[in-house]
């Protein structure tokens, strides 16, 4: 969520149980402030929270004029300092799968270490050790969790002819009966299933906002738990693959959001739980 | 000039049939594109907006929308009731004040917790479900100690699920009240249960054959008022909606709770599909995730409570499960808290594997078939000889709790670094994420908002389904032999040979002998 509006949409996503103290949020207000002067930033979402054994990470996006290309990730353990998180590359995700597992720390520079015995004939062993320090894992698992959960409501973006996508800056928001449909929702990630939808369906489309794939789309059914909370007033979205994700949309109002708040982990055991 | 005029000519005439084409009305609307433009320009003249070209599409969808207006004037709207509306309706209730204000007086010690200094706390702590959101859930809470007799109440918490939340209170009652009707109620229903039963077996005359299974001895269910059943839970979906009492937990509820992985739908009476099949609806299982989320994660700092009087410290068969709170508790400072778990207690007892909290000896009654009872109940007990099996006693530091899948139990932290004198201590449990406490001088509360689910390490396996029972005893006479091969079979040829011709021989020679002898 825009840390512009982070004063009233904390009661709208209270409902999941985690907040932050009043301490943190001045803090996350003042510093985010000189970070978007800073890094010349469009605009700074707070992106979440990461709860770690020794420490919690706090998490900061920065976005620029394409709001899908331009992102920058950056970590804090105070809400005040905070550092750039490195941009992930294919070999570094592979090194996190293997070597990152457990819950995370709260120490950046903690390295995981995974040694792997290879064996070749009889005595010939090969010890292949991964080391992935907690940095990389973060970056990477926040692009994770970005690209697979990561929601708005329809039509709040679109994307102009040149391929830019921006905020709709005339978006009224969802009407009442829309909002509580999971496909009027919309992954905020390269889409994937776009193509492979029938001509009959892409018939209906507008190229400027259904440009992202549909939530109602997303496998196994059910991956999503979409509730009214805060007296019926605020659809409240959550993710059963990354507990601790957290969307929410006012209807009839352009309010919407996203925060994560949880472990880091994916749920992988989803399919034995629905 | 007369070229000149031709080319006037039938410039004016193309203009003029473009013109006739634009004013061609279109059979769906009836507009047409010379009207639409005058009036789109004449939009754009008295309203000048900034950078017109970008915006000039919406300006012509208003103008057409303008003309459409007038039309569905006679048709109006019927609101439409949202479920806003209805919640609100609800929750009209809980704001309406009690006519006879005198009557607070006489009830001093009110059995409302406080529920605004707790959420004070918690939002220093970072926990919370807004402020808003908390006040009426207070407000709920004040209904619902109005509407029950309760002795005690308390927010404990919030479980999410897929379709809604539950809010849950923690309520004991006065004793003796409520108790027993509830008692003689289920007691009735199993009896009902056995008369169906005993009416099926009476009418059949032809009985079918007898199963041989018999089921394990089932784990008595801990009366109300000790063990996992200490107190009573009421749940409720939104604060204002009723709330609902939910079932006293059974052992076999719990130990099943234990092998699965479930959401919760947020509805009551929704089944649970499962493997092990898990005995009750959702209710049930809600309860009995409580009951462990309880005995997991209730702490208290160090001296708060006391061991009851009838004080049992030898520690021998019966562990203690009363305490009281000891008054002469002056609380710890914040950054001792912090520092270390042994100044955390549990004051819930811990759940043994029985799915009690105070084991009981199943072998001792039923007695008979004891070594087919250890086939289905593996590792529950030893069939000959059950040894007690012993938790660990109330009012535990924490420091003593196991790790899992390495990591460490709780984490602790102190709710703010940069006005530490003023902070509070904050203790996160990492088995149960969602758990919170804090403690600050004097007050501590416990509190549980999540999914309701136990964190499962490096993915969850499903318990593997038992083997099938035995059609028939095994034995040499029905077991299939494997067919020799020809070299075998031409060994064992051989040998039978070779002894047939030893005992020729012998007996040859023994003839030969008596043929001596004669």
């Amino acid at each position: 969520m825009d840390f512009k509006t982070l004063y009233y949409s904390w009661e709208l996503v209270a409902g999941s149980g985690q907040t932050l103290s009043v301490e943190q949020r001045v803090a996350l207000q003042t510093s985010l402030v000189i970070l978007q002067k800073n890094y010349k930033f469009n605009r700074v979402l707070f992106w979440g929270k990461i709860l770690g054994l020794k420490d919690d990470y706090f998490i900061a996006q920065g976005r620029g004029e394409d709001e899908m290309q331009d992102k920058k990730d950056l970590y804090s353990l105070n809400c005040m300092d905070w550092f750039l998180l490195p941009t992930t590359t294919d070999s570094m995700i592979q090194e996190v799968s293997i070597a990152a597992k457990g819950r995370f720390i709260g120490d950046p520079s903690h390295a995981y270490e995974h040694v792997e015995i290879r064996r070749e004939g009889e005595s010939d062993e090969e010890r292949v050790v991964t080391k992935v320090r907690e940095e990389s894992r973060l970056a990477v698992m926040i692009q994770q969790i970005d690209e697979e959960v990561s929601v708005v409501p329809r039509g709040a973006f679109i994307k102009s002819p040149h391929g830019l996508v921006q905020i709709n800056r005339s978006f009224g928001g969802l009407s009442d009966s829309e909002a509580m449909k999971l496909d009027n929702y919309l992954h905020f990630s390269k889409p994937k299933n776009l193509k492979k939808r029938s001509i009959l369906e892409k018939g209906d489309l507008n190229p400027a906002i259904d440009f992202l794939d549909l939530l109602s789309d997303d496998i196994p059914k059910g991956s999503w738990s979409l509730q009214r909370e805060c007296a019926g007033r605020v659809c409240v979205l959550r993710s059963l693959f990354w507990l601790g994700l957290t969307s929410y949309h006012v209807p009839m109002t352009p309010q919407h959001g996203y925060i994560y708040i949880g472990d880091g982990t994916k749920n992988l055991d989803l399919p034995f739980m629905l | 000039m007369e070229t000149s005029n031709g080319i006037q000519d039938k410039s004016l005439q193309a203009a003029s049939s473009l013109k006739a084409f634009l004013l061609k009305s279109s059979t769906k609307s009836n507009m047409n594109v010379y009207e639409h433009l005058t009036r789109l320009l004449m939009k754009v003249m008295d309203e000048q907006p900034q950078n017109v070209v970008d915006v000039i599409e919406d300006m012509s969808l208003d103008v057409k929308r303008a003309i459409f207006e007038g039309m569905q004037s006679t048709l109006r709207d019927l609101p439409q009731i949202t479920a806003a509306v209805l919640l609100a309706e609800q929750q009209h209730l809980l704001f309406s004040r009690p006519e006879d204000a005198d009557r607070e007086e006489e009830l001093v010690e009110t059995s409302l917790p406080n529920v605004s200094e707790t959420g004070f706390y918690l939002e220093q702590a970072g926990v919370g479900l807004g402020r808003e959101e908390m006040q009426r859930v207070f407000l709920a809470l004040k209904q619902l100690v109005e509407s029950q007799a309760l002795m005690r109440c308390r927010l404990w918490g919030k479980i999410l699920g897929i379709e809604t939340s539950y809010i849950i209170a923690e309520a004991e009652y006065r004793e003796g009240e409520e108790d027993e009707e509830q008692s003689t109620d289920e007691e009735a229903a199993d009896e009902e249960g056995r008369k169906a039963e005993t009416h099926l077996t009476e009418n059949e005359t032809d009985p079918l054959p007898q199963s041989t299974y018999k089921p394990p001895p089932v784990v008595p269910k801990e009366a109300r008022g000790t063990g996992a059943n200490k107190f009573v839970y009421y749940v409720c979906q939104d604060p204002g909606l009723p709330w609902v009492k939910l079932p006293s937990v059974t052992p076999a509820q719990i130990t099943v709770a234990r092998q699965i992985r479930k959401f919760f739908t947020g509805r009551l009476d929704s089944p649970v599909v499962s493997y092990p099949p898990f005995p009750g609806n959702e209710a049930n299982y809600l309860r009995a995730q409580i009951a462990r989320i309880s005995a997991g994660t209730q702490v208290s700092p160090q001296g708060f409570f006391q061991a009851g009087e009838e004080e049992g410290e030898e520690e021998d068969e019966a562990p203690r499960d009363s305490y009281e709170v000891n008054t002469d508790f002056e609380g710890r400072p914040v950054a001792e808290m912090v520092e270390s778990l042994s100044f955390w207690v549990h004051h819930v007892q811990h759940i043994l594997k029985q799915g009690r909290c105070t084991w009981v000896n199943l072998a001792v009654r039923p007695g008979e078939d004891s070594n087919e009872e250890g086939e289905v109940e593996e590792k529950e007990e030893e069939p000959d000889e059950p040894e007690p099996e012993v938790g660990p006693p109330l009012l535990t530091p924490l420091s003593q709790d196991a790790d899992m899948f390495s990591t460490p139990p709780w984490s602790s932290k102190m709710s703010s670094t940069l006005t530490s004198q003023h902070a509070v201590a904050v203790l996160r449990s990492n088995l149960w994420p969602g758990a919170y406490a804090y403690a600050c001088g004097k007050k501590f509360e416990n509190i549980y908002i999540g999914w309701g689910l136990k964190y499962a390490g490096e993915g969850y396996s499903p318990p593997v389904p038992s083997l099938p029972q035995k059609e028939y005893p095994s034995g040499p006479e029905i077991t299939e032999a494997l067919d020799p091969s020809l070299e075998e079979e031409q060994a064992l040829k051989d040998s039978l040979e070779e002894q047939q011709a030893a005992q020729e021989e012998m007996e040859d020679t023994e003839e030969g002998e008596e043929e001596d002898d004669d």
